[in-house]
């Protein structure tokens, strides 16, 4: 007998389930029974509840039934390699169902040759990327290609919206509705705190309407425990390495384990410290964004045919290919966030019907309580996330060039369907036109380049490319991931040798000849930089690099804050913390005060001759920064002279030359006007910005490895046009592109603004005699961290001044005779910086070393 | 702006931190790599890049030489970005450049982006400019008293917490090489060997600064050389 709803599906499918005496999940028939009803749906299931095949089921069930040739379900994928491990899963059952459906895929991978031929006779089933995806749709015959498409599946959609790829893909869904009115979108998301913006994700007005949403039963909650390393808790430091030998024990003890870190510098130090454990050999392997494609592929691929016992990763392995064996996940170092530790719990045991296991294994005290509140929120299924932001302009702007680049067509229309997309769906007409005369000519109030423009209008108003090599241009820089400048790691020399990854130019910068560093898991001697390519041979010695990854860390997350916050409060909840955390936190509150769930705990004491200046905030990495340089700035007026900063996730801390007094004033909400827009337009993170949406906008060429030479590609240094733009056209929509990612990215003003409402009229402010226990890490951290408070110029005077006592000391060879050295008595004033800092060493301060200083000596009392 | 004082064949040179160099025995301002019209250069090639940097490399410019009043303005080639360059000019940067000419002698030395006269703009054009014991010129040869652009180059100092990256003069006894002046001008490590085969006997970088100069040795910015 059937069960209820089986009828649905056509014989050869029920057939091929009734052979395997499996029947459908619930939720995978009623996403069928969307698709007969002709209704875009959202799935929303945990891991391992069927989701991809639940997306299938329908267009299976439609080809089963009205076989036909040409374009039929297009999936969407954030993975090449889900797209290629699902074409791979989903060809044995549509064989052994019987069913003439031709299922490929089609991603940056894919031969020109294959290219061809799918546009020519396009299989019925074809997996893609965003990315390949807006290529296929700049193409001439995209028209055609996508008149028949029936079905758009977009896979883990929670991972697309709110980025810029899902801009893009959002942008390309809309262009997919004027060429293929008739096609039904389908959603698969993991279970996420915010429904509403992926339902206008997938709904055809951009607002919402007509998506249904269909949800599987939750799976079982997963089992999450803490393991401490052994002996004191560390006040510091992030990596972990103190449970290594904890860590290599849990991993004996599971079939296979995914030991998750939070960046690439760790995912090597840990893997490193693993293997000088690992008395069994067993096979453990590292995977992280930096490695070579085909490293990480033969992890992967070891991975998926059961011969690793565990593998370090980073994020690179949040999402991806289902790994059966997998029973056990271990976080080492803070979780940062609810969603983010449940996606990556979910990477063991893909039943849903099981419970996941997961360990988390905290490296310092801070990260002790973060990991217990974390486990709280997932108990409580308490998700976190931002709603996602309004779409990229400088998305847009690549957008609009690929839709033109298809055909002409006129604004106004173009206008209509970009706002059917959700990100875009307030998208002023102005900011709009403003995109279009970016593209049309660079959109500049000095109309300079109209013989150079890229596109034209016809007597009708519609928009048209200008010749053939715009649109080729185009298509080579399609895509919204820009990499940092990257040099390929060699071992060996010359033609010999082989590439083991890539490397971030800047870390590459502060090597010498001769030092060792971890890379892939070796340990390497830089011999030489030639070209692009860094030359390496094996290693000795126990004091290496380890490289260092802009941008690698996220920030803790508001909702995790604030469940720190209110844990840190409130003793009750202190009781299954371990004894050495609830007496660190007993110490403060006798000493000092506990940071309040409402309020702003500022905290400030002398300690060898300067003064603290400690505020406890929780607003993450990223928000301090923000702030710490705003604070300086504000003591620098009132005379306190600051002389740097350091931010952690929880805190941020600055010290000064004199005793900081009306602490509270230093919190004014006014302190986001000018300094801040003084600050953001000088700083290298809005640098950085800008050339990020200057690489997507189309402004200058995307940086192609190794390719520079062959295709003469435009290269300028986008920190220069950034200068000439600011100064010459502030208000150019590429500077607002930049000004509204770097609000919320890096520069995360957001909270910075979040936090200052919160503080006013609230600041607690404790004028302390010495340090207090809860400042103890974060000073521990002065002298590890980068110090962004001092300006450019004045860490040059730094650097200059250091060579020049070296000089005396005859410890560099003088200059020679006949130039006179620069005339100082000119020179700005010094400012007097502590001497410890020499020249030669200045560059580590960003390294961080294997040695260094011991964890969790630190006596409380000095 | 406190410019350094550097003694090259005997003659006294001032190196400013704007970057350029000011002989003030002989009233001459000498300025390296304009690359004007780099903009338009890169826009023709599909790059629309802001069209601002003429502008923006002359407002610098004319400011210097109301400063110095120099009698006569030496551009060490490449002062524009390809051999039209000067024909794209807008014109009132093309008014500026005429009305720089009324007070002061223009000097264009050829560079390998514009090895032709500037079309329409006031002055002399030469491929190498002799001057007492100094030599004018765009590309050093390795002789003595050569004073010369075409390398950009610029240094990276590590400093306390991050790497500084600046454009530079490189000096020793016998020659100066000038940092690019262009808005749009990238740079080249001292390092380089192109650069680094001038300065044999070691010598100095000084970076520019905000109304200062900062000096290094090039040994020190050499030890972190790759071998």
């Amino acid at each position: 007998m059937h069960e209820t709803g089986t009828p649905l599906l056509p014989a050869p499918l029920a057939a091929w389930f009734a052979a395997r005496a499996w029947r459908p999940h619930p939720h995978q028939l009623a996403l069928l029974a969307e698709a007969r009803a002709g209704r875009p749906a959202l799935l929303i299931a945990p891991t391992g509840a069927g989701k991809t095949l639940a997306g299938f089921l329908p267009s299976l069930a439609a080809l089963a039934e009205n076989p036909r040739p040409g374009l039929h379900t297009l999936y969407v994928s954030p993975l090449k390699a889900l797209a290629t491990d699902i074409a791979r899963n989903l060809t044995r059952p549509v064989a052994e169902m019987g069913l003439p459906i031709a299922i490929e895929t089609r991603t940056g991978d894919t031969d020109a040759a294959t290219r061809r031929r799918q546009r020519e006779v396009p299989p019925q089933i074809l997996l893609t990327t965003p990315e390949s995806l807006a290529v296929m749709l700049s193409m001439e015959d995209a028209c055609r290609t996508f008149a028949g498409l029936s079905t758009i599946v977009v896979d883990e959609i929670h991972a697309l919206a709110g980025t810029k790829r899902g801009d893009q893909l959002a942008l390309c869904l809309s262009r997919l509705a004027t060429l293929a009115p008739g096609a039904r979108r389908v959603g698969l998301s993991a279970t996420v705190p915010h429904r509403a913006p992926l339902v206008a994700f997938l709904s055809a007005d951009g607002r919402g309407k007509g998506v249904t949403i269909v949800e599987a039963p939750e799976g079982a909650a997963p089992e999450i425990a803490v393991r401490l390393p052994d002996g004191p808790l560390p006040w510091s430091g992030h990596m972990g390495l103190l449970a290594a030998p904890a860590i290599y024990d849990l991993i004996r003890h599971a079939r296979t384990a995914i030991v998750f870190v939070n960046t690439r510098a760790q995912a090597e130090l840990v893997f490193q410290a693993l293997w000088r454990l690992n008395d069994d050999s067993l096979p453990i392997a590292l995977h992280h964004g930096s490695l070579a494609r085909d490293q990480r592929a033969k992890v992967e691929a070891a991975m998926a045919e059961g011969r690793l016992k565990a593998v370090v990763a980073t994020s690179s392995l949040d999402l991806g290919i289902d790994w059966g064996d997998v029973d056990l996940v271990i976080q080492v170092g803070a979780p940062k966030g609810v969603s983010r530790l449940m996606q990556r719990i979910g990477r063991a045991n893909h039943r849903w019907d099981e419970p996941s296991r997961a360990i988390l294994v905290p490296a310092n005290r801070f990260e002790v309580l973060e990991c217990r509140c974390a486990i709280a929120g997932v108990a409580a299924r308490d998700l976190d996330g931002d709603p996602p932001p309004a779409g990229g302009l400088d998305v847009l702007a690549q957008h609009i060039l690929g839709a033109v680049c298809s055909g002409p067509i006129h604004p106004d229309d173009l206008y209509a369907e970009v706002t059917r997309a959700a990100p875009y769906a307030d998208l002023p007409r102005r900011d709009f036109d403003d995109v279009v005369r970016f593209v049309e000519d660079g959109g500049y109030a000095l109309a300079a380049y109209d013989r150079y423009r890229k596109l034209f209008r016809d007597a009708e108003g519609r928009l048209h490319v200008a010749n053939a090599r715009v649109a080729r241009q185009h298509r080579m820089n399609i895509g919204t991931i820009v990499e940092a400048p990257l040099l390929k790691v060699k071992l060996g020399r010359g033609f010999g040798g082989h590439v083991l990854g890539e490397i971030e130019e800047y870390f590459v910068s502060m090597l010498q000849p001769g030092d060792t560093f971890m890379f892939a898991g070796r340990l390497l001697r830089f011999d030489r930089l030639h070209e692009t390519v860094v030359e390496c041979s094996p290693g000795v010695g126990d004091d290496p690099k380890v490289p260092a990854y802009a941008g690698g860390r996220l920030p803790l997350t508001t909702c995790l804050a604030d469940r720190v916050r209110a844990m840190l409060q409130d003793p009750a909840q202190w009781h299954d913390l371990p004894e050495d955390v609830a007496a660190w936190l007993r110490l403060q509150k006798a000493r000092s005060r506990l940071p309040g769930r409402n309020d702003l705990l500022v905290e400030t004491f002398p300690r060898g001759g300067r003064w603290f200046l400690v505020a406890y905030c929780f607003e993450g990495r990223n928000a301090h920064q923000t702030l710490g340089m705003l604070l300086t700035r504000r003591m620098e007026r009132a005379g306190f002279g600051p002389l740097g900063f350091v931010a952690t996730d929880y805190v941020v801390a600055v010290w000064s030359a004199h005793q900081p007094l009306r602490v509270a004033e230093l919190f004014g909400e006014d302190m986001l006007g000018d300094d801040l827009e003084e600050w953001m337009a000088e700083s290298s993170m809005l640098r950085r910005t800008f050339r990020h949406v200057a690489v997507i906008a189309g402004l200058v060429d995307r940086h192609h490895p190794g390719a520079e030479k062959s295709r003469r590609q435009v290269t300028v240094n986008t920190d220069l046009i950034y200068d000439v733009l600011r100064k010459h056209e502030p208000d150019h929509v590429l500077l607002r592109a930049t000004r509204a990612d770097a609000a919320r990215g890096l520069v995360d003003v957001g909270r910075v603004a979040a936090l200052l409402k919160r503080a006013q009229g609230r600041v607690v402010h404790m004028a302390l005699s010495r340090v207090s226990p809860l400042a103890v890490p974060v000073l521990l951290e002065v002298g590890k961290e980068s110090v962004a408070g001092a300006g450019e110029d004045a860490l040059l005077a730094e650097a200059e001044e250091a060579q020049l006592v070296a000089e005396a000391l005859g410890k560099v060879e003088p200059p020679p005779p006949p130039v006179h050295p620069v005339h100082r008595a000119n020179a700005a004033p010094d400012r007097k910086r502590p001497s410890g800092y020499a020249a030669g060493t200045q560059g580590r301060a960003t390294l961080r070393t294997l040695r260094g200083r011991r964890q969790g000596e630190l006596p409380l009392a000095e | 702006m406190s410019a350094a004082p550097i003694h090259i064949a005997g003659e006294r040179l001032m190196l400013d931190p704007a970057g350029v160099l000011w002989w003030p025995a002989r009233r001459l301002l000498a300025v390296a790599d304009l690359h004007l019209e780099k903009g338009s250069s890169l826009a023709a090639r599909g790059a629309l890049i802001p069209p601002y940097d003429s502008r923006a490399t002359l407002d610098r410019l004319i400011t210097l030489v109301r400063r110095y009043r120099p009698a006569r303005l030496v551009a060490l080639g490449d002062s524009f970005h390809d051999r039209h360059g000067a024909a794209r000019l807008a014109r009132e940067d093309v008014a500026r450049i005429a009305a720089l000419a009324h007070s002061v002698e223009l000097v264009w030395i050829l560079g390998n982006h514009d090895p032709v006269p500037p079309e329409g703009l006031p002055g002399v054009t030469t491929a190498v400019l002799h001057e007492g014991p100094l030599t004018f010129l765009h590309d050093a040869t390795g002789r003595p008293g050569e004073i010369s652009g075409h390398l950009h180059p610029k240094a990276a100092i590590a400093t306390r917490g991050k790497w500084v990256s600046r454009a530079c003069f490189v000096a020793d006894s016998r020659r100066v090489l000038l940092p690019a002046f262009g808005a749009y001008a990238g740079g080249l490590d001292v390092r380089d060997p192109a650069i680094r085969a001038l300065f044999p006997r070691g010598g100095r970088a000084f970076l520019l600064g905000r109304g200062r100069l900062f000096s290094f040795t090039l040994a020190e910015l050499r030890e972190a050389e790759p071998a």
